[in-house]
């Protein structure tokens, strides 16, 4: 197994990759400095012969300067990742030109429902697959969440896509691909005795190929 | 409540040394430190339990393909031809969350220390209500026995994770599994009512029966974090138990609190479990800080590093605890526009726990560290606390929760708070208190192994886990083949099932010393570690009562290498009225 | 403070109130909670569904209730005087006063059960004849709250009981009032309660 996140396809996972990575070098200089300090500490203070500890009941410029730091740091990283979340979760900030499509989640399948070739959810062209979610790369793609039953949670790992489908609501996703291949939906929260399995393959056409795709489904219904 | 007035008129007073039958004495005893001892037989057996729960899980994680080794004396329900059925599956890890969170960690940190540590380390005979106390612990058999019951009732166990998230929990027919819900829910009503009446009686004990000259600022810290861990158990439980309620009824009697087709919301069920959850997850983390304040002081022979700093940062981590249970939420459709808030009380809540741990290590800077097998472990403590705090801050930056949320890097970052944080602590705390428990000591060798074996296995298994969640792997998955994503991370899997085996075997270890030590432990002295507060001053073990005649506090609690004294490098608190010591603090 | 000799010898108390009333008010704060819990829940519910409830009056028997929240109230009353009495050790009026108490608790309980039987058998809700918890959102938010509040009126009583047969033995007095304060409280917090529960629920 490699330590990495999966190759990412989707613009919204540069930002989280990127704030993942931050978020690590922060942590990991942290990790040093208080591993290596605990090690440090035990090598040098060790009890020996004769040694008597320092008596001293602390200090508070170190208080004030180990809570400033914590909470400067937090406060920035607060705020960027707010800003963020915004833009990646605010369904009014939604591109209004994108492609829409419903899924709905159910003990143990992902139900997906087509616009169709007019681009519209809601008109007669719809139609619905099971367990197979196409579209076209380089387009902003919203998927309207539902649930039948419990609540299930729509997964792509490249697409670092992920949120709950609740049972009475209709939960809207933003995402897209910016490139073409084959993923999957995984289902992310515990739904039941078939959860392993509730997966769906996910195909990113070219556009050309994603209209090829809609018509000879258009045949088939 | 009953019992409080009854006791209001003044009829249950002890300290007198009576004549006690064996029944009163030992089973149905008053005696804090009967009930402590109780309750710390009690957990350490679901500790127990809710470990083998886990390492079944972690085989069928590793091997998925492969029967499991004397699967045959399972029942069909559970196993069959050998395999651990996926419905099982569920239960186990349902099951496993449950106990150790309910029956084993929580308990043992306010059940046996609380109980244990408040009356001794205050200076008082026992606890406000001792009565309510007994109550509190016998409670807790009935919920352990519908715990364990519940496997073999008719649709197994509990199934829907320990968070019970509606509607998988509140409509058998969507797991299969109405019974054992049902009775997992009684058990945690039974919990609760068990949990409230300690934390009365805990923060009832701190408020108003503390020892002439202990002020609030010089009580240990162990008290002053299983004090506001009671505010939070009192607090947070009740509401628990009102939406365990709500749950119990959508279940039997056919309402719709939870369930959308009558109306009902299945976040409201997530909102209320949450603001139950989070203060829980610090009832489980403060009194572990509590232990390793306590022991670091001792095992460094200086005084805490910034007192005062440490009693506000457990203060002001309680009191954040109860607005950032939404950060569980980020991805569960509730609205985004909460997640920023969430975003920022959860990061600001990780600055006390920041600061608690550079006092940590102020408190080793320039000490005199005896490495005994206490501080071994509290030193573990604050470096595997340490990891579980930095990688909580990956969740809490939100578009990065996005990805991480219910994968393995949360399991992890659970278990390096709950396992290497408050068990670790809680490892400690039984080295360090069981001379003063049971008159003798615990083997010091042994107890040296066993810490460097859990260091060790506790980082196989669970630091692997950061990388299966960077991967991507799902949490509580019972089969992870079929996902493109999740081909390569078998090796890794049974790295950490082997790993897991070995941390649970190493467990027995202790178990055996802690056995072996009951009887043939080296023979303790009152005070064995030179420690400073008040439970210290009284014989290993202490009297009914106590003390003969209640100590008078002149110092601070951790008063190590004070240099007004030479003779020895500890001062107690409640000795020598002559040295001057700071009034606590700086 | 330099000199912590001077430390005192009474024990610290950080209430200068006695232990047991101390814990009676913990207690209460857990009891908030629940109630918080419960009555937290009705709000968003109420919000998320409201075409789903009855206006005031259309289900629930108001005038009724109205006279069971005044007996409430006034059993709140008698509890203070009964209190007041131990304290000017009036054996009689400790009788008296702890009587009324215990009987308008246990009226407040037998309205209540009228009430629930009433509105099961003929209470009409959304076409339905009957109203039970079953009646939605609306019939499980009402009998679950009320109902709590019900089985916390009961322990009242039943402790209201306990006392009133202590008093028959003459055993409260100016020198054992703890007992009869402790209960006090905890008989205003479920009037205070029902206060709350009677707005929301009934009038609202």
């Amino acid at each position: 197994m490699d330590w990495a996140l999966p190759p990412n396809y989707s613009t919204h996972g540069v930002v989280i990759d990127q704030l993942f990575w931050i978020i690590f070098w922060l942590t990991a200089a942290a990790f040093v400095l208080v591993e290596g300090g605990l090690l440090w500490f035990i090598f040098k203070y060790r009890s020996r012969e004769g040694q008597k500890a320092h008596y001293t009941h602390g200090s508070n410029k170190l208080e004030v300067i180990w809570t400033a730091i914590p909470v400067l740091v937090f406060a920035v990283l607060g705020a960027y990742s707010g800003t963020k979340w915004a833009e990646i979760k605010n369904a009014s900030g939604f591109p209004p030109d994108a492609l829409q499509f419903q899924v709905v989640g159910k003990q143990f399948e992902w139900n997906i429902t087509y616009p169709g070739i007019d681009r519209q959810l809601g008109t007669a062209d719809d139609f619905t697959v099971l367990n197979q979610f196409h579209f076209p790369v380089n387009e902003d793609i919203v998927v309207n969440l539902e649930s039948e039953d419990v609540i299930h949670s729509f997964f792509i790992p490249e697409l670092r896509v992920k949120s709950d489908a609740v049972p009475g609501m209709v939960i809207p996703v933003w995402f897209d691909s910016r490139q073409a291949g084959e993923f999957q939906i995984a289902c992310a929260e515990l739904c039941g005795l078939g959860h392993y399995r509730m997966r769906a393959s996910v195909t990113v056409h070219e556009t050309a190929d994603y209209e090829a795709w809609l018509a000879s489904q258009a045949t088939a219904q | 409540m009953a019992t409080m007035i009854a006791e209001a008129t003044g009829q249950a007073i002890l300290t007198e040394e009576h004549k006690q039958s064996f029944l009163r004495k030992y089973i149905f005893s008053t005696d804090h430190k009967v009930i402590a001892i109780q309750f710390l037989f009690l957990t350490l057996f679901f500790l127990m339990i809710g470990g083998f729960l886990a390492m079944m899980m972690r085989y069928q994680i590793a091997w998925p393909d492969q029967p499991i080794p004397l699967g045959g004396i399972f029942p069909e329900s559970m196993v069959a031809s050998g395999y651990i059925l996926p419905e099982f599956y569920n239960s186990l890890v349902t099951m496993h969350g449950s106990i150790m969170v309910f029956l084993a960690i929580m308990p043992m940190l306010v059940g046996v220390y609380a109980n244990y540590l408040i009356p001794l380390q205050l200076g008082a005979h026992d606890m406000a209500f001792p009565r309510l106390n007994m109550y509190s612990f016998w409670i807790m058999i009935p919920a352990g026995i519908l715990t364990l019951s519940s496997f073999f009732v008719i649709g197994g166990a509990a199934g829907a994770g320990w968070t019970l998230y509606a509607p998988l929990s509140a409509r058998p027919d969507l797991t299969g599994v109405a019974l054992g819900q049902q009775m997992w829910l009684a058990s945690v009503v039974l919990i609760g009512l068990s949990s409230i009446f300690g934390s009365l009686n805990y923060i009832t004990t701190v408020i108003n029966m503390r020892a002439p000259g202990m002020t609030w600022f010089r009580m240990p810290l162990t008290v002053w974090a299983l004090f506001i861990t009671a505010i939070l158990g009192l607090l947070a439980m009740p509401v628990l138990s009102a939406a365990g309620i709500m749950l119990l009824f959508d279940q039997t009697i056919g309402t719709s609190f939870f369930l959308p087709e009558g109306g009902g919301q299945p976040l409201l069920w997530q909102h209320l479990f949450w603001f139950f959850g989070h203060p829980e997850v610090y009832i489980l983390i403060l009194p572990a800080m509590g232990f390793t304040s306590e022991i670091l002081a001792v095992g460094s022979r200086k005084p805490i590093f910034g007192y005062k700093a440490m009693v506000w940062a457990i203060i002001s981590i309680a009191f954040l605890g109860f607005i950032v249970w939404g950060h569980h939420m980020f991805q569960s459709g509730m609205n985004p526009a909460l997640g920023l808030t969430f975003t920022i009380s959860t990061l600001f809540i990780a600055v006390p726990s920041a600061i608690k741990t550079f006092n940590w290590m102020g408190t080793m800077w320039r000490g005199n560290l005896k490495l005994h097998t206490p501080m071994l472990f509290a030193i573990g403590f604050v470096a595997m606390f340490a990891i579980g705090g930095l990688s909580g801050i990956f969740m809490a930056s939100t578009p990065v929760d996005i990805y991480i949320h219910d994968t393995y890097f949360i399991v992890a970052h659970i278990h390096y708070v709950l396992f290497g944080g408050s068990l670790f602590a809680l490892f400690g705390a039984i080295y360090f208190w069981y001379p003063k428990m049971f008159g003798r000591m615990m083997n010091e060798t042994l107890g040296k192994i066993h810490f460097w074996l859990t260091l060790i296995f506790f980082n196989l298994v669970f630091f692997p886990m950061h990388g299966l969640g960077m991967v991507g792997m799902m949490r509580r998955i019972y089969d992870a083949s079929g996902y493109r994503h999740l081909e390569g991370i078998a090796d890794t899997n049974a790295l950490i099932t082997w790993s897991a085996f070995a941390l649970y075997a190493s467990g027995f270890l202790f178990a055996f010393n802690f056995f072996w030590s009951l009887w043939r432990g080296k023979k303790a002295a009152d005070n064995p570690w030179d420690a400073t507060t008040l439970e210290w001053q009284t014989p290993s073990p202490p009297k009914h009562g106590n003390w003969a005649e209640v100590p008078v506090v002149y110092h601070g609690p951790h008063e190590y290498s004070h240099p007004g004294v030479t003779d020895k490098d500890w001062l107690a608190q409640n000795e020598r009225p002559d040295v001057p010591s700071p009034a606590g603090g700086h | 403070m330099a000199h912590a000799a001077a430390a005192a010898r009474a024990p610290e108390r950080g209430l200068d109130v006695y232990t047991q009333k101390v814990g009676m008010w913990v207690f209460l704060c857990s009891e908030v909670m629940f109630f918080a819990g419960l009555i937290g829940s009705y709000v968003i519910l109420r919000f998320g569904a409201s075409d789903s409830w009855g206006q005031p009056g259309e289900v629930l028997n108001v005038p009724v209730t109205a006279v069971n929240t005044f007996i409430l109230i006034c059993s709140s009353v008698t509890m203070v005087k009964a209190f007041a009495a131990a304290e000017a050790d009036d054996q009689k009026g400790i009788k008296l006063y702890l009587f009324l108490t215990f009987l308008m608790g246990a009226m407040f309980l037998g309205i209540q059960a009228y009430e629930y039987t009433e509105l099961i058998l003929h209470g009409e809700w959304q076409g339905s004849h009957g109203f039970t918890p079953q009646a939605g959102l609306y019939g499980a938010t009402f009998f679950t709250m009320t109902g709590f509040h019900g089985f916390h009126v009961f322990l009242g009583v039943v402790c209201l009981g306990w006392a009133f047969k202590r008093s028959l033995a003459g055993e409260w007095g100016p020198k054992n009032t703890h007992g009869l304060e402790v209960l006090g409280l905890y008989w205003h917090f479920v009037d205070l309660v029902w206060i709350i529960l009677f707005t929301i629920v009934y009038l609202i």
